[in-house]
């Protein structure tokens, strides 16, 4: 049977939490497959930084809420889909051990125009920052500290 | 029953992840629950859970401290996110 060309792929679920590693090249293609009338992805990828607060970060530990972390990220995306008309919407996060250079996590979004993708990404962003129950413990010379909520971050997601 | 969970920094001050425990008119709300449950700890409950910046769960959505609670509900105390 011929393939339709505008055949958009297997229905993908729109968050992931997970401890394993993700490819950036995989997700793409993923999103980018939705359908023939997609005519921007934006990503985002956020990194373990090696310093935090002056200290040198060896290495941290992401704790989530199984279940309402999930359900959080899936209303951050619905809400996105409400502001913007998006064809495709992907969070991976990971949680457990991480190194720095680590991906920690990815916002991918897909849509007909460029302004929609690039906006929600950053919302989505903006809002799982402040809203999604994450910690993150890191280990710095000889001990362990929970890094602290950021002022900045709540203004940052303040403006959408 | 009411299932009650405690995550990250909190998990750690308090030195207990979940608590299950029978329902009763002292939980009505979760400020009840929450001066209920530092009533039966010691003090350092009291003081931990007073802490202004504690985010509070019914049933996996982020509540307030009047928001009611019933039989069967899940309750979550945790600090500010750092996610992302």
């Amino acid at each position: 049977m011929p393939e339709h060309p505008s055949k958009s792929a297997e229905e993908l679920p729109d968050v992931l939490v997970t401890n394993a590693d993700f490819d950036i090249a995989i997700l793409h293609s993923e999103l980018a497959a939705q359908g023939s009338d997609v005519g921007a992805v934006a990503t985002f990828v956020g990194l373990v930084r090696d310093i935090n607060q002056g200290d040198t970060v060896f290495a941290m530990e992401l704790e989530s809420y199984p279940g309402m972390t999930e359900r959080s990220i899936q209303a951050i995306i619905d809400e996105a889909r409400g502001r913007w008309v998006l064809s495709a919407v992907r969070v991976v996060h990971r949680i457990g051990k991480l190194l720095p250079g680590d991906q920690i996590v990815y916002v991918g979004v897909a849509s007909l125009h460029r302004g929609e993708a690039f906006a929600a990404c950053e919302f989505i962003m903006d809002y799982l920052k402040t809203r999604a129950p994450f910690w993150k413990k890191e280990s710095i010379a000889g001990q362990e500290r929970w890094v602290e909520s950021r002022q900045t971050d709540e203004e940052a997601a303040k403006r959408w | 029953m009411i299932k009650v969970l405690f995550f990250a920094k909190l998990r750690e001050q308090l030195g207990i992840n979940h608590l299950s425990l029978e329902y009763t008119e002292d939980m009505v709300s979760v400020a009840s629950l929450q001066r209920s449950l530092a009533e039966s700890k010691d003090s350092d409950w009291t003081a931990i859970l007073a802490d202004q910046n504690i985010i509070r769960a019914v049933n996996q959505v982020v509540v307030d401290l009047d928001h009611p609670v019933r039989d069967g509900d899940e309750v979550a105390f945790f600090p500010p996110v750092t996610g992302g």
